[in-house]
């Protein structure tokens, strides 16, 4: 195993509140990867915009610090142009299900490759505090003044109707668990999502670190996560939120796989060089 | 007949009547029978009824621009509408089943040649041959051959037996047979030069645009579906195993063009294909390529605006949006193809500048460029060899170092030690977002250096005219081969033309012709002027005169005739 601080970035300037929920799930990250014995430079982190999406710049490997809501895209892209690279993309609650809510719904469909790890605060952080897609109902903030109105996103039960093959949660109370959540969901063969419950110190009053230890609980060894009614049952649970994998399926083809460049040659994209003679063949075969 | 020796044919017909398949008959075996062929297509956002129309110019020189009039006019279902109407002269002949379109032509006074389309069709197989008639009709009286018809039949029905085939070859030679009969109505038409086109290729706006784009070193290509580009998409799809693209419809505009980026910054050579709607929604994308130095090429396919306009037509109403794409600043290359062999040739050059300098790159193109066939020389296709520009990394690898050019020695994931970052924020040399006012001044200055060298490696503007001009025509795009017919019929001694294809940075040549020139003309398809603009907000010099057309259709060559006539008095 190696040693997780091979992933540190001693000279970053780290922007979360004390006592945030983020610290915890960086290191639970980089303890995933280095228990996977990866190196930095095999790696890519692909982050939109938000507090969460700031990790990249908190740890020492391959980055993609792009756009609010963007991240899922970005990192489609990357792991398409290169399979051979560990695609992992990060981001808050808002920027994934919230502006990148319609990137979230077609990437599950894609499955390509990669896993997601979001950071579910439950309200917009680096905004300071307006509601997120996954705000309790009645949760007032200085926009939602009145209290939120619209039902809270499930992530996890949309992930499985949309034919997700990996859907986990974690909290990120518990390093270690979270760990190895985020492990099986970097080891799995296609789209992985694992929603991480993480209190927001600054801004989320009423979903404190004690409220997600007292409202979750860790999934036993009784689920079998190849049954796919049994997981999206246990993602309609909302008086205590499951912790662990709720479902996995192997074997589905990826987005990669799908796309047919790779079918007899896995080089990456940028160590092919095109055929330009095809190009001229295929003109002098026209009328 | 425009200049004496080329035949103009319109056919019309409702979508599904199978004008396209006469146009690509009448292309292919035209060019292969020695004739130089010129197509072009308008339609209307439908997808059955309605009524279209393509205009074929058939000629033994080379023809590249819309003409007015019409020679013959073959009609294949009744309700032609009055953009073709109002171009019907005495000269016209008309070519119709007259069981079909009735009255319709009852008050034209022009030559109407009633042929039983309808009737011949279901004697060739059925009521679906009517269009192959009329091709033949056409072939037969420019006494195409018979052979090339024949084999064209064979060679794009072929697959599908021996029935298809022989009914589309006894529906051909029945308009064949009608057509050579009626060849002594259009005695102008030159016969063409013997095996003068045998090396030339038929080749569409959409063919060009993706096989440049493929040439340029184009593997990686998203999109969401928006009229005149989706061709290009359609394309790409359809030739991923032979050229190894990775193509992916995606769920909109914004996923296409960050997931090119994703791609890009991962050492794929990307391009998106849209129209203004679709690149309306890039812009924050294609500003997080600009800040993060990845190479992207966008195809840009003009329609009329605002918003979803006129989904079919034509128009050159996007040059703004795409100088000024996206927000903040950073640099970018725009080109402008005015034919197929350029549409080929720039799109091509959009990805070595983009690969060259770490830049974005806009073709823009339209609908009339991408719907057009002509027959071109396969050594005009010019591109050269594709190049990532990529180093391996090592340990200490920055990504954007400051460099005195601005052009960072560029890493990708995977290819050496080094870790490769990439940001949407202002960023240090490793990527990392990092706020401090001087760092922001540094890295705006090398990205801005990279732009003074888009000006210096600039695609040159096509001049042409007398020696010792004064006046310049200027123009853009898919106007400027109609704009050069126009001129050449007018032999003005003092006028020269400027076809600007690199419409930004403005380059120092379109500066000097600028300056050089006593009299300014612009000529655009749209009613700002915004070409004029540009280069008045660039040289400081006011236009002369303007000829702008934007009612959806493209310039014909009698209209800029008539209008430069008009301009100049
Ligand atoms: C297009 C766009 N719209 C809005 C923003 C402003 N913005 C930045 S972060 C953010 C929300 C962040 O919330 P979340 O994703 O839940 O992450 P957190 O900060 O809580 O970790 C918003 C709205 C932006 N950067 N870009
Ligand atoms: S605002 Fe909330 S989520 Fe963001 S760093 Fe502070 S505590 Fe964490």
């Amino acid at each position: 195993m190696t040693d997780p601080r091979i992933f540190d970035l001693p000279e970053a300037d780290m922007a979360w509140c004390p006592g945030c929920g983020d610290f915890k799930i960086l290191e639970a990250l980089k303890k995933a990867l280095a228990d996977m014995d990866m190196a930095p430079e095999d790696v890519v982190v692909v982050s939109g915009i938000g507090q969460a999406a700031k990790t990249p710049h908190f740890m020492k490997c391959n980055f993609l610090n792009g756009l609010h809501g963007r991240a899922l895209s970005h990192a489609t892209g990357v792991k398409a142009a290169n399979p051979k690279l560990t695609v992992v993309a990060v981001g808050g609650d808002g920027d994934m299900y919230g502006e990148g809510g319609n990137h979230f719904l077609h990437t599950v469909r894609r499955n390509p490759d990669i896993a997601n790890f979001v950071y579910n605060n439950m309200v917009y952080g680096l905004t300071k505090g307006q509601a997120s897609p996954t705000s309790p109902k009645g949760m007032v903030t200085p926009v939602q003044t009145r209290g939120v109105s619209s039902e809270p996103v499930n992530p996890l039960a949309l992930a499985i109707v949309q034919g997700a093959t990996f859907v986990a949660r974690a909290f990120s109370g518990d390093v270690d668990h979270t760990a190895e959540t985020m492990k099986a969901a970097i080891k799995h063969r296609g789209y992985a999502l694992v929603d991480v419950f993480q209190p927001c110190v600054s801004f989320n009053k009423i979903n404190t670190f004690k409220w997600f230890k007292d409202h979750t609980y860790r999934l036993g060894d009784e689920h079998d996560s190849s049954d796919r009614s049994a997981a999206l049952a246990l993602a309609m649970e909302t008086e205590r939120f499951p912790l662990g994998i709720l479902y996995r399926e192997e074997g589905r083809p990826t987005f990669e796989d799908s796309l047919g460049i790779y079918e007899k040659d896995d080089t990456p994209l940028h160590r092919r060089s095109p055929d330009v003679d095809k190009v001229r063949e295929t003109i002098d075969s026209m009328a | 007949m425009a200049s004496g020796k080329d035949l103009s044919v319109v056919i019309c017909g409702g979508a599904g009547y199978g004008v396209q398949t006469v146009e690509d008959i009448l292309a292919k075996v035209l060019k292969r029978s020695g004739y130089h062929v010129f197509a072009t297509r308008e339609y209307m956002s439908r997808v059955r009824g309605g009524n279209n129309s393509t205009e074929i110019r058939i000629s033994s020189a080379p023809v590249d621009g819309m003409v007015d009039e019409i020679d013959l006019l073959v009609v294949l279902s009744p309700g032609v509408r009055e953009n073709i109407r109002r171009r019907i002269t005495q000269n016209t002949v008309i070519a119709a089943d007259r069981s079909s379109v009735g009255e319709e032509f009852e008050k034209t006074d022009c030559a109407f040649f009633d042929v039983p389309l309808g009737e011949m069709a279901k004697e060739a197989g059925g009521a679906v041959y009517a269009n192959v008639i009329a091709a033949g009709l056409v072939l037969g009286i420019a006494d195409a051959s018979t052979e090339q018809a024949e084999e064209y039949f064979l060679s794009r029905f072929g697959k599908k037996g021996d029935k298809i085939v022989d009914e589309n070859r006894s529906a051909c030679g029945k308009g064949l047979e009608l057509g050579r009969g009626m060849a002594e109505k259009f005695p102008d038409l030159a016969p063409p030069k013997k095996d003068d086109t045998s090396s030339r290729r038929v080749m569409n706006g959409v063919q060009a645009v993706s096989l440049g784009a493929i040439a340029g070193g184009c593997d990686f290509v998203t999109a969401y579906p928006m009229s005149p580009a989706t061709g290009v998409l359609a394309f790409a799809a359809q030739n991923t195993s032979d050229f190894g693209l990775a193509v992916e419809q995606v769920e909109d505009e914004i996923s296409a063009v960050n997931m090119a980026v994703g791609a890009s910054y991962a050492g794929a050579s990307p391009m998106v294909t849209t129209s203004g709607g679709g690149f309306s929604l890039m812009y924050e994308g294609f500003s997080l390529a600009g800040v993060a130095e990845t190479p992207l090429v966008v195809h840009l396919a003009q329609r009329p605006g605002p918003a979803t306009g006129m989904a079919t037509r034509t128009e050159q109403g996007d040059l703004n949006l795409a100088v000024h794409a996206g927000h903040g600043e950073f640099p970018r290359l725009v080109l402008a193809p005015g034919t197929i062999e350029e549409a080929y040739s720039l799109t091509a050059r959009a990805f070595e500048i983009a690969h060259r300098y770490q830049v974005q790159s806009i073709v823009m193109t339209d609908q009339y460029l991408l719907n057009t066939f002509r027959d071109v020389n396969p050594d005009d296709l010019i591109a050269a060899k594709p190049d990532k520009c990529l180093m391996t990394s090592g340990p200490g690898y920055r990504r954007y170092e400051d460099v005195p050019n601005g052009v960072s020695p560029r890493s990708v994931p995977g290819l050496g030690k080094g870790i490769v970052g990439c940001d949407s924020h202002e960023h240090d040399e490793e990527g990392h977002v990092f706020e401090d006012f001087d760092l922001r001044v540094r890295m705006s200055d090398k990205r801005f250096r990279k732009g003074e060298l888009l000006r210096e490696d600039f695609v040159p503007a096509d001049i042409r005219g007398p020696e010792n001009w004064t006046r310049l025509v200027l123009c853009w795009g898919s106007t400027g081969p109609i704009v050069s017919e126009a001129l050449i019929d007018l032999k003005l001694p003092d006028t020269a033309l400027m076809r600007v294809r690199q419409i930004w940075p403005v380059a120092e040549d379109v500066v000097a012709a600028v300056e050089r020139a006593d009299e300014l003309i612009f000529v655009e398809g749209n009613h700002d002027g915004q070409l004029e603009n540009l280069i008045r907000s660039v040289t400081g010099r006011s236009a002369q005169g303007h000829l702008r057309n934007y009612c959806g259709l493209q310039f014909s060559v009698e209209q800029v005739r008539e209008g430069l006539s008009r301009i100049l008095g």
